[in-house]
């Protein structure tokens, strides 16, 4: 590749070669002869070269004809599901915000199957540049009718011409886009003839340009030519492109804040304990709280509750999570049960961790407290080695069959019960959790059912059972 | 073989050409023509009449191929 300004050749933001898996030529790429895929490729790589972004830059890539696009741009690449391109992108974006994200898509990926990704990608102002490949058919699976088919076209699902009545219209994407408040940027553009191709050379730079100085969601319609699912030659694809096509979808831009744009970041939620505490109005009843737990030596806890409706499993998962909230600790809390208010199955994942969480999910908890015989029967396995596995014996005649975990068999539907509060049989099963592993002082646990009980003389049964299970268990 | 770099002209790597001929219908000078040869996959490439290139890049833009055409300019 030339740096030189006087001489036109591949760009430096393409591969020397085109090394493709199964495939023995390295010098062109798998585009049909006329495509315009392959015009808009070089338009977006000149860009990114003349911008300077080449090593920051992250191309999505769709499924559709251009799904190889990473065989040819050398840049930063991620190609995606069907039709996910804006969600992944959205990803991409957000975790590295000094990237330059192109999302790239063609008329089925897009407006069909991705209809609700891009349309909320735009909605939210995504700092990304979509690339939308409108050549009014599906081309890599054989010219079936696309969302941007026009009325009376022939393909290979409408061989009688695409109807209005049966298949609806051809969906104006520049136009929906441009209803939405977030985007800053939305034109629709040509590649059928010189003039058009010059215009788009300078909205695509334009389009990528807006996303290095942070100005937000810029859309990029491009009316584009697939000779093979359109039976013609190029030439007359292009000249198919231009009367007819471009009388459906008409060319201009649609918005055009950039100007007025302020620069959008998108910031992450804090996790800074007060915060938390302050968005979920704990923050005043925490003020006499001390924390007691040393965040830098915390172990990782992924626990499972399990039982039946009505046992108070959810609960008492929440407490856990509200718990290590007041310790400034990180946690995740989500539920798992049926239709069912009372009865039926009930199991909640609760993670707790000095570090960021990245998934809710607990597929291998390191604590599972079980309720009942089911619940017993259905996790014993997943505990990874090593771990603990608390039988509410009170209920559960079963014995742990595994040998690589540590079992306690408290019973704690009958220590509950005894104090005249059954409903409190979760929570008896966190206090004997927490007697038992120390990672948060069995305390703390009276500390919030003291807070976030109303009724007094409950909270104070509450905290009998907690101590009861706590004795319980030192006992042992 | 050293070029004249003060004559624009076109160069088409003919193993990349599809033959779609974009180039051959943009041209504003109609210096590109369809060769009536086969390159290597078969495709009846276009080339350079060998004179007339005003270096002006509308082949460039029209070719969908990353390297099948070069366009060296009048170097000012």
């Amino acid at each position: 590749m030339s740096t030189n300004p006087n001489i036109l050749s591949k760009s430096k933001a393409f591969y020397d070669e085109f090394t493709r898996k199964g495939v023995e030529d390295v010098i062109t790429t798998h585009y049909c002869p006329g495509c315009g895929h392959g015009i808009l490729h070089k338009m977006i790589a000149e860009a990114v070269a003349d911008l300077g972004i080449q090593d920051k830059t992250i191309l999505i890539s769709p499924v559709g004809c251009s799904v190889f696009a990473y065989y040819y741009f050398d840049t930063g690449n991620v190609q995606v599901a069907h039709g996910r391109a804006p969600a992944a992108a959205t990803g991409v974006k957000r975790a590295r915000p000094g990237s330059i994200v192109i999302s790239y898509q063609g008329d089925g990926d897009l407006a069909a199957i991705g209809t609700a990704e891009i349309v909320h990608a735009a909605n939210r102002g995504e700092s990304m540049t979509v690339f939308f490949v409108n050549n009014a058919i599906y081309g890599m699976t054989g010219g079936q009718m696309a969302p941007t088919t026009t009325i009376g076209q022939k393909t290979a699902t409408t061989p009688y011409g695409r109807k209005a009545e049966n298949e609806g219209y051809p969906i104006k994407m520049s136009e929906l886009i441009s209803t939405l408040n977030a985007p800053v940027f939305v034109e629709r553009v040509s590649l059928a003839d010189v003039p058009n191709r010059n215009k788009t050379r300078n909205v695509v730079k334009k389009a990528i340009q807006n996303q290095v100085e942070g100005k937000g969601f810029s859309f990029v319609e491009v009316l584009s030519a697939c000779p093979s699912g359109l039976k013609k030659t190029p030439v007359e694809t292009n000249e198919w492109v231009k009367s007819t096509l471009h009388t459906i979808f008409p060319i201009g831009n649609y918005r055009d804040n950039t100007a007025n744009a302020q620069a959008m970041f998108k910031k992450d939620p804090s996790s800074n304990r007060d915060d938390v505490l302050k968005a979920l109005n704990l923050l005043d009843r925490s003020t006499d709280y001390k924390t007691s737990v040393d965040k830098t030596k915390f172990t990782d806890q992924n626990v499972r509750l399990a039982g039946f409706g009505g046992q108070g499993i959810l609960s008492a998962g929440s407490t856990l999570s509200v718990l290590a909230m007041y310790e400034g600790l990180e946690t995740t809390w989500i539920p798992s049960y049926g239709p069912e208010m009372r009865g039926g199955t009930s199991n909640c994942h609760v993670r707790v961790s000095n570090k960021r969480i990245g998934s809710p999910l607990v597929e291998t908890p390191n604590v599972l407290i079980t309720m009942n015989g089911p619940s017993l029967e259905k996790f014993e396995s997943i505990v990874e080695k090593n771990g603990i596995i608390i039988v509410n014996s009170s209920i559960i005649d079963k014995k742990v069959t595994r040998k690589d975990v540590k079992t306690y068999y408290v019973p704690l539907t009958q220590i509950s019960t005894d104090m005249g509060v059954p409903a409190a049989q979760s929570v008896a099963g966190l206090a004997a959790y927490l007697a038992i592993t120390k990672v948060i002082p069995v305390e703390k646990l009276e500390y919030i059912v003291h807070k976030s009980l109303k009724r007094k003389e409950l909270a104070e049964k509450n905290i009998a059972i907690i101590r009861k299970v706590a004795e319980y268990i030192n006992s042992l | 073989m050293k070029q004249d770099s003060s004559v624009p002209r076109v160069e088409i790597r003919i193993n990349e050409c599809k033959g779609c001929h974009l180039c051959v219908a943009a041209c504003p000078k109609k210096v590109l023509t369809p060769s009536g040869s086969f390159n290597n996959q078969g495709y009846n490439y276009a080339k350079y009449k060998g004179e007339g290139c005003i270096g002006c890049g509308i082949c460039f833009y029209s070719c969908p191929e990353p390297g099948a055409i070069t366009v060296y300019k009048k170097e000012s």
